[in-house]
């Protein structure tokens, strides 16, 4: 924590964190996942139609390094809420079926129903800011 | 950077997360390269879940995602004070 203002990876991951209400760190995109618990994740957060942003960590392992050592968590995927680490896959699941991700995303189950919302926000490639 | 020979086993999760977290009772299963854990402790009484699953990550430190290719957790506090 005490050197980010020296480390450019680690402050585009953490701008990319504080300025994205819901975002998802992965391998791969939300289109091809390249791992079983991203494409779980990303499938959890599809059927609730819930719109967020994604990294692929894959291209730089860089990304996933500092990441992990800015959230202090040491698995992809990792879901952010309001700049919050939620969790991984396991954490995520288990939320979703209890209900508590629904309540921790702001949505209320009636309205989700009813409003088909485009779910694809676009991609960002942290890489490119560099 | 897997080092031939030294593949993790169910068992030794097993053991070292019992030996780190105190009164802990563990149940790994996996093929050596994803695992899965449920474990239960009365150290989770209180935590969050993210604080819970990280003082399981805590027990392999840098070996998850290495060695330990992948590890699934599940977490319950455990019945005794």
């Amino acid at each position: 924590m005490t050197d980010e203002s020296t480390n450019p990876m680690r402050e585009a991951i953490q701008n990319a964190i504080g300025e994205n209400h819901v975002i998802l760190f992965m391998k791969g995109s939300p289109d091809r996942p390249m791992c079983g618990f991203s494409a779980r994740t990303v499938a959890i957060l599809q059927s609730l139609e819930q719109s967020f942003a994604a990294v692929d960590v894959l291209p730089d392992p860089r990304i996933r390094q500092e990441l992990s050592a800015l959230s202090n968590w040491p698995t992809i995927p990792q879901l952010f809420i309001n700049g919050e680490l939620v969790g991984g896959c396991d954490i995520v699941t288990e939320m979703y079926e209890s209900g508590e991700l629904q309540e921790a995303l702001g949505i209320e189950e009636a309205a989700a129903a009813e409003e088909p919302a485009s779910a694809e926000a676009p991609p960002l490639s942290i890489e490119n800011r560099l | 950077m897997s080092e031939p020979g030294s593949a993790a086993t169910p068992h030794e999760l097993k053991a070292r997360i019992e030996a780190a977290i105190p009164g802990a009772t563990a149940t790994v299963t996996g093929d050596g390269h994803h695992f899965n854990a449920v474990v239960s402790a009365a150290a989770f009484r209180g935590l969050s879940r993210i604080a819970q699953h990280r003082l399981v990550y805590d027990v392999f430190g840098a070996e998850v995602g290495d060695r330990i290719h992948a590890l699934s957790i599940q977490t319950q506090p455990g019945d005794q004070a």
